[in-house]
């Protein structure tokens, strides 16, 4: 029996996986949205318990189930991960391909924006712009989306061109189709698997940086359950011993950037298998 | 019809070497031209250039007294010496017929290329078969010079004679002008009329 479990090959231990990790985030997701409101209601009996069967995380000073509210809370950030990164990964890959593909002027313009975008740390850019388009969830979409782009847009620029001096485009090109058509049909065909995990990879960024903005008080409002917020909250109760009301939810925003990660990786090792040997 | 190269000069770069320095070579439509040398000579970058994938620095490039258009389909198409990197790998060989609009019964048959290759990838086809496809897709309607660039050499013999076999019967039923390069001394006296020694022209300078 046990010879016949090592016979799964790495590829399909790496599907599996991903495959697993793909299936809990989205659980978390699912139990997030389900979960209604009258589950996160004040119960003053119940008020700053410890972990216990009953309560696994504990509950707060208000007699909220913390582990209820850990899950709504990243349930909003997977929520802020996913339409923050798709944005940003569009927008690299606009900004890539266009400076790969457009005039050299063009180009050195694209490389001075990204090189702008970095230059700049990351949690400044992103409380002013947050701040800028008025805090709450529209300010912190917007912040993560226009910051973390450059890295993914740099990545396709390096491709774009590569593939750009391929015999078969230069024979494409001979062959009567405009720039378009070969953008179209030659060259972004072979970007989907540098887009596809560059978007994956960038949830742990976005979901992180969307919990400092809303812990450093720029990012969601109050009284959205937001992981941010229940840390900024367990903050001043820290000193009263109430420990769980930080560790649960900090380990499990920890996780959940741990899981995305994985997730990318493995992707990352099925659509590109060389760089497994990296 | 004619393509002509006139005095053509060629460097990659200001200051840098020259590879080609006053060259003058024309090929007549129906014509077969054979162009041999010494590596490192020029004989693919003339080549690229008759094409009009390079610019020379130089001279011009006619053809029939016209310069070569910039856009839209090139009435002088190349073939290159690796048919592997000439072919989108991510592309099923139909596509790539079908990117010229040569996915056509009797192009298919003249050349020997078998239905059942059209459903695969490049990597699924050997050398010769894909050097097949190569020059399929280069014989469209509005072709009139064929440039072929050491395309059978990384063949063999069997190979090699198949597909000049099979290329020589379209330039001679369409009336194509060809010009290739190659090492083969013995093959390019069989394929063409006429014989050009770039190193002679040039004098190695």
């Amino acid at each position: 029996m046990k010879h016949k479990a090592f016979k799964i090959n790495r590829r399909t231990r790496t599907i599996a996986a991903a495959a697993m990790i793909a299936a809990v985030l989205a659980g978390i997701f699912l139990a997030g949205v389900l979960l209604g409101d009258e589950l996160v209601q004040a119960d003053f009996s119940q008020k700053g318990l410890q972990p216990s069967w009953e309560h696994p995380f504990g509950t707060d000073l208000l007699g909220r189930d913390m582990l209820v509210r850990t899950v709504k809370g990243l349930s909003i950030s997977i929520i802020v991960g996913t339409v923050a990164s798709s944005v940003s990964a569009v927008i690299a890959l606009i900004v890539g391909v266009a400076a790969a593909t457009g005039s050299t002027k063009l180009d050195h313009f694209m490389n001075w924006l990204i090189d702008l975008v970095m230059g700049i740390p990351h949690t400044v850019l992103l409380i002013l712009i947050a701040f800028a388009c008025g805090k709450g969830l529209k300010g912190v979409l917007i912040g993560v989306a226009v910051t973390h782009w450059t890295g993914l847009a740099r990545i396709i620029r390096s491709e774009v061109l590569q593939i750009r001096s391929q015999q078969y485009i230069e024979v494409s090109r001979k062959l009567g189709h405009s720039s378009w058509w070969i953008t179209g049909k030659h060259i972004l065909p072979h970007m989907v698997p540098q887009f596809l995990i560059g978007l994956i990879l960038m949830f742990p960024h976005a979901i992180m940086h969307e919990s400092s903005l809303t812990f450093l008080g720029f990012g969601l409002s109050p009284e959205q359950p937001a992981i941010g917020i229940i840390l900024s909250e367990s903050m001043k109760y820290l000193s009263t011993g109430a420990w769980w009301l930080a560790f649960f939810p900090g380990l499990m925003l920890v996780v959940i950037v741990l899981l995305f990660d994985r997730l990318g990786e493995n992707l990352k090792k099925i659509m590109d298998p060389y760089s497994a040997h990296e | 019809m004619r393509l002509e190269a006139k005095n053509v000069s060629f460097r990659y770069r200001e200051h840098s070497p020259w590879i080609l320095r006053e060259i003058s070579l024309s090929v007549e439509k129906g014509e077969r031209v054979g162009l041999v040398g010494p590596s490192g000579y020029g004989k693919s970058t003339l080549l690229r250039l008759m094409g009009g994938y390079l610019k020379p620095a130089s001279g011009e490039i006619l053809l029939d007294g016209k310069p070569l258009p910039q856009k839209g389909v090139c009435p002088v198409q190349l073939i290159y010496q690796h048919p592997e990197k000439a072919i989108n790998p991510r592309w099923k060989m139909k596509k790539v017929l079908e990117e010229s609009g040569m996915f056509r019964r009797e192009i298919m048959e003249a050349l020997g290329i078998e239905e059942e290759w059209l459903s695969r990838y490049p990597r699924e086809l050997s050398g010769g078969e894909l050097q097949r496809f190569c020059v399929a897709r280069s014989l469209f309607e509005g072709t009139q010079f064929l440039l072929a660039d050491e395309m059978s050499t990384m063949l063999d013999v069997i190979t090699q004679a198949q597909i000049w076999n099979l290329v020589l019967k379209e330039v001679e039923q369409r009336q194509l002008g060809l010009l290739m390069v190659t090492h083969n001394r013995a093959l390019a006296d069989r394929v063409c009329q006429r014989v050009v020694e770039l190193s002679v022209e040039t004098d190695g300078e």
